[in-house]
C-alpha cells in the first residue's frame, strides 16, 4: 500500500507539473476517454434516466448491505465457492497465501484488482515467495518497472509508446526496441501465455457480485481476465464489500453505465460470470473457487449517512479522465491507490485525514466529476464535507484524524473574514484603505500565492456600494 | 429592444467581487435591468455569499455570513438577481444544504427561491433582446463552472452575446474546464490552479479575439491577470458591462 506518512502532496504536485511528457500523454488520453463517454450517451434524457437507474440499483444494495453479503456468503457457498471474510487488507492478503500454500502455489497470475492494490498483495506475496504476475497488459507493462497504476481503468496511461517500448526492451529477455504496437502486444501475450498455462493458481477482481445467484461478475476487454480466472486449477476472486448488488436484473444499467463511462464502449469485449468452480463432466474451469470479502474501512464509511454515498462508485474512473487537476498531474501524484476526485474522496477516510486529507483540496469544485459520475455520486460535496472534517468542523465530525488540519491562523482568519462580511460597514472601509495602500500591498500569504502567475488584483478605486450611492440606485 | 414582462421591483446581489473589484459591471447590470423597466433595489447591508468559507471547510463561518445575506434581503419581496453563477449557485442551491435541519431552514428556502443568475433572469424570464450599436468586434467567451453546471445559465448568457449583431463569437476548445479560479482554490493549491489558467489564457489567445467575456467576476480576475503576466493582449470584460456599451452607445 502507499500509506507513506511523509506524503508530501504540494511536492508530488510540483513534481508532476514539472513533468511536461506526462502532462501531454495525460490530457491526450483523458480528451480521448471523454469524447468517447460523450459519444455514447447521445442522448441526454436517456442517459439521466439510466444514471436515476443506476444510482438507485447501488444504492438500495447498499441499504441493505449486511443482508445482501450473507445472502451472497450462503448462496456462493451452495455453488461451491468458498467464501472468506477480511476486516483489513493485512487480513485478506495472509488468507490469500493460506490458500496458495494450501496448494502448495507459487506461481500466480493477477488479472486486473484495484482490491489487491489496495492490500499491496503483490509485494505481500513476493516477500513470501511467490510470484505475482500482473496479466492485464496495462498492469503488466507498469508491474516490469516497478510503479503501481497511474488510472483505475487505464493503470499505464502515463506511458506513452515509446516508453512502453524501452520497458519492454529493458526488462522482456530478448525483445527487440520496437514502436510497432502490434509488435509490442505480441511480445506481451508470448510471454502471459506461457504464464498462464504454468501458473498454479489465479486472482482477479470482481466488479459485481450477485446476492440472489452467488454469481461473480468480471468485466474486461482482453481476456486475461478469463485466462485467470479458468486456466489454473484454482481462482481467488478478492472483492470489496461494497460490490454486491441484489439481483441479476440488477446488471445491465450497471454495465452498460460502467463501459459506457470508462471507455466509451457500449458493451465490454469480455462478460465473466462466474458461478462455480469445475463442475463433473465440465472440461475447463479451476477445481476450487474461494471469494475473498474486503472490508478495509468500508463497513466505517458504511455508517456514514453522508459519506457512504461514496460505496455506490462503479469504478468507471470518468471522475478522474474529467477532472482538470487529475488530467494535469496524473494518478501518481496523489499517492494513493485511488486518485482523482473519488480518490480525494475514498483515500483520506481509508487512511485518515492526518495522512491524506490534503487530497481533497485538489478540487476547484468546478463539479465537472459529479457532472459525469454514472451513479450520480455529489463529489463536490464530498470534497466539501472532507475538508471540513479537516478542519474539524463539530457539525460533521466523524471521519478519522478529524481536525488534524486545523490551524490556529487559518481558523482565525476564517473568523474575521466572517466578522467583517457581517459588517459591511467595517468592510467598505478597509476596503477604502486597502484602495489608498494600492500597489504598496505587500505580497505575502493568499497573494504571494495568487501572483505566482497572475498580476496583482486591482481594487477599484470605487466600490459597488459606493457608486450605487452616488447614482441614486435605490438603496436601504 | 423588446420585451415580454415587467416583473417591478428586483433586488440585487453585488457580489463581494464585483464590489471590491469590479464595480462597472455591478452597475452596468443595474443599468440593464432599469432599462428593462425594473425597479433595482441595492440592499447596502449585503455583503459575500459566504462560498470561500463554505468550500474551505468552515460551514460554520459560512453560515454566519449566509444569514446576514438572508437578513439583508428580508425587506424586499421578489427576485433578487445576481451578476455571477457562481455566486447565485451558492445562494440558490448551496444555502439549501447549508441549512439542512437549521431552525431557520425554512427562512433561508424562501431567499433562495427567489434567487436568478443575470443573464438567466434577463434571458430566460424577460425573453429580454437587445439593439447592438457598438462596432464590430470579435470576443471570445468564458463560462464559469458553476454558471454551467450549477445555474445552468451559460446558454442563456451567450444567446444574449450572440443576439448582437456587430460582434463575433469565438468558441474557445475545452470550455468546459474550470478556469482554475476556484475562490481559495486558486491561492490553497497556486502549482495546479496556475497550470489550469495558462491553458485556458492559451485557449482563449489561440482563438484570436480581442476580448474574453464572462459572466463571473472571478474568473475574469483569474483569466486576465494570468494573460497580462503572460503577455497577452487580450483584455477581459464582465458581459454585463459589455452589454451595456453596446446598447448605451
Ligand atoms: S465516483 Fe463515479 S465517476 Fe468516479 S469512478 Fe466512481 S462511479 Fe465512476
Amino acid at each position: 500500500m502507499h500509506n507513506d506518512p511523509h506524503f508530501d502532496f504540494t511536492a508530488s504536485l510540483e513534481k508532476a507539473l514539472a513533468d511536461p511528457q506526462l502532462g501531454e500523454n495525460f490530457k491526450n488520453a483523458m480528451t480521448g476517454l471523454r469524447g468517447k463517454r460523450l459519444a455514447i450517451f447521445p442522448d441526454a434524457d436517456e442517459l439521466a434516466k439510466l444514471r436515476a437507474t443506476g444510482k438507485a440499483v447501488k444504492a438500495r444494495a447498499l441499504s441493505k448491505l449486511p443482508e445482501l453479503l450473507v445472502r451472497l456468503e450462503a448462496n456462493c457457498v451452495k455453488n461451491g465457492i468458498r467464501v472468506h471474510w477480511a476486516q483489513t487488507g493485512e487480513e485478506a492478503n495472509a488468507m490469500i497465501l493460506d490458500i496458495l500454500r494450501a496448494h502448495g502455489a507459487t506461481r500466480l497470475v493477477k488479472g486486473k484488482s484495484m482490491a489487491s492494490e489496495e492490500t499491496g498483495l503483490n509485494h505481500y506475496l513476493e516477500k513470501h515467495d511467490v510470484e505475482a504476475l500482473e496479466t492485464d497488459l496495462g498492469e503488466f507493462i507498469i508491474q516490469l518497472d516497478g510503479e503501481t497504476p497511474s488510472h483505475i481503468i487505464v493503470p499505464a496511461v502515463h506511458k506513452n509508446k515509446k516508453q512502453v517500448a524501452e520497458t519492454f526492451h529493458r526488462h522482456l529477455p530478448g525483445a527487440p526496441y520496437t514502436e510497432d504496437v502490434q509488435e509490442l502486444n505480441a511480445m506481451a501475450r508470448k510471454t502471459l501465455r506461457e504464464k498462464f498455462r504454468t501458473a498454479h493458481a489465479g486472482l482477479s477482481g470482481v466488479n459485481f457480485a450477485v446476492a440472489e445467484t452467488g454469481t461473480l461478475v468480471l468485466v474486461e476487454n482482453e481476456g486475461n481476465g478469463r485466462m485467470c480466472t479458468h486456466v489454473p486449477p484454482v481462482h481467488i476472486a478478492l472483492m470489496g464489500i461494497d460490490k454486491v448488488v441484489e439481483n441479476l436484473s440488477d446488471l445491465p444499467p450497471l454495465l452498460r453505465l460502467l463501459t459506457g463511462s470508462a471507455t466509451g464502449q457500449l458493451m465490454t469485449t469480455y462478460l465473466n460470470c462466474i458461478t462455480s468452480p469445475r463442475r463433473e463432466g465440465e472440461k475447463d474451469g479451476p477445481k476450487e473457487v474461494h471469494l475473498v470479502l474486503l472490508d478495509n474501512g468500508r463497513t466505517r464509511l458504511f455508517a456514514d449517512p453522508q459519506l457512504s454515498a461514496g460505496l455506490r462508485c462503479i469504478r468507471c474512473g470518468a471522475c478522474m479522465n474529467n477532472c482538470p487537476v487529475y488530467v494535469r498531474v496524473g494518478g501518481h501524484a496523489y499517492g494513493s491507490v485511488y486518485p482523482g476526485p473519488i480518490g480525494s474522496v475514498l483515500t483520506p477516510q481509508f487512511e485518515g485525514i492526518d495522512a491524506k486529507g490534503d487530497l481533497a483540496g485538489a478540487s476547484s469544485l468546478c463539479g465537472a466529476c459529479e457532472e459525469v459520475c454514472p451513479v450520480l455520486i455529489p463529489l463536490a460535496e464530498h470534497l466539501r464535507r472532507i475538508r471540513a472534517e479537516g478542519q474539524g468542523c463539530p457539525d460533521t465530525c466523524h471521519v478519522r484524524g478529524c481536525g488534524s488540519k486545523r490551524t490556529l491562523a487559518e481558523t482565525l482568519a476564517w473568523k474575521a473574514w466572517a466578522f467583517l462580511e457581517s459588517n459591511p460597514w467595517l468592510r467598505e472601509r478597509l476596503l477604502r484603505l486597502a484602495g489608498l495602500l494600492g500597489d504598496r500591498i505587500p505580497a505575502v500569504g493568499p497573494l504571494k500565492a495568487w501572483t505566482s502567475a497572475r498580476t496583482t488584483p486591482k481594487l477599484a478605486p470605487k466600490s459597488l456600494r459606493q457608486l450605487v450611492r452616488e447614482e441614486g440606485i435605490r438603496h436601504e | 429592444m423588446h420585451k415580454t414582462a415587467s416583473p417591478g421591483t428586483v433586488s440585487f446581489f453585488g457580489t463581494c467581487l464585483a464590489d471590491a473589484a469590479f464595480p462597472g459591471a455591478g452597475m452596468a447590470a443595474i443599468r440593464i435591468l432599469e432599462h428593462l423597466g425594473l425597479d433595482v433595489v441595492y440592499p447596502l447591508e449585503q455583503g459575500c455569499c459566504g462560498q470561500p468559507a463554505y468550500n474551505s471547510g468552515f460551514p460554520g463561518e459560512a453560515r454566519k455570513v449566509a444569514l446576514r445575506q438572508i437578513e439583508a434581503f428580508a425587506g424586499q419581496s421578489g427576485p433578487i438577481v445576481v451578476p455571477s453563477g457562481s455566486c447565485a449557485g451558492m445562494l440558490k442551491l448551496h444555502y439549501p444544504k447549508l441549512f439542512e435541519g437549521h431552525p431557520r431552514y425554512f427562512e433561508v428556502l424562501a431567499f433562495s427561491g427567489r434567487v436568478f443568475e443575470f443573464f438567466d433572469f434577463i434571458g430566460r424570464e424577460l425573453g429580454a433582446c437587445f439593439e447592438d450599436r457598438g462596432p464590430s468586434v470579435t470576443v471570445a467567451w468564458h463560462s464559469s463552472c458553476h454558471a454551467m453546471r450549477e445555474t445552468g445559465s451559460t446558454q442563456a448568457a451567450k444567446a444574449i452575446l450572440r443576439g448582437l449583431a456587430n460582434v463575433e463569437l469565438k468558441e474557445i476548445t475545452r470550455e468546459y474546464e474550470c478556469c482554475g479560479f476556484g475562490g481559495t482554490f486558486s491561492v490553497k493549491r497556486p502549482e495546479v490552479s496556475a497550470a489550469m489558467v495558462r491553458d485556458k489564457v492559451a485557449d482563449i489567445a489561440a482563438t484570436g479575439a480581442s476580448m474574453v467575456l464572462s459572466a463571473d467576476c472571478g474568473c475574469l480576475l483569474n483569466i486576465t491577470g494570468a494573460a497580462a503576466k503572460m503577455g497577452q493582449s487580450f483584455t477581459g470584460m464582465h458581459l454585463a458591462e459589455f452589454l451595456w456599451g453596446r446598447i448605451h452607445a
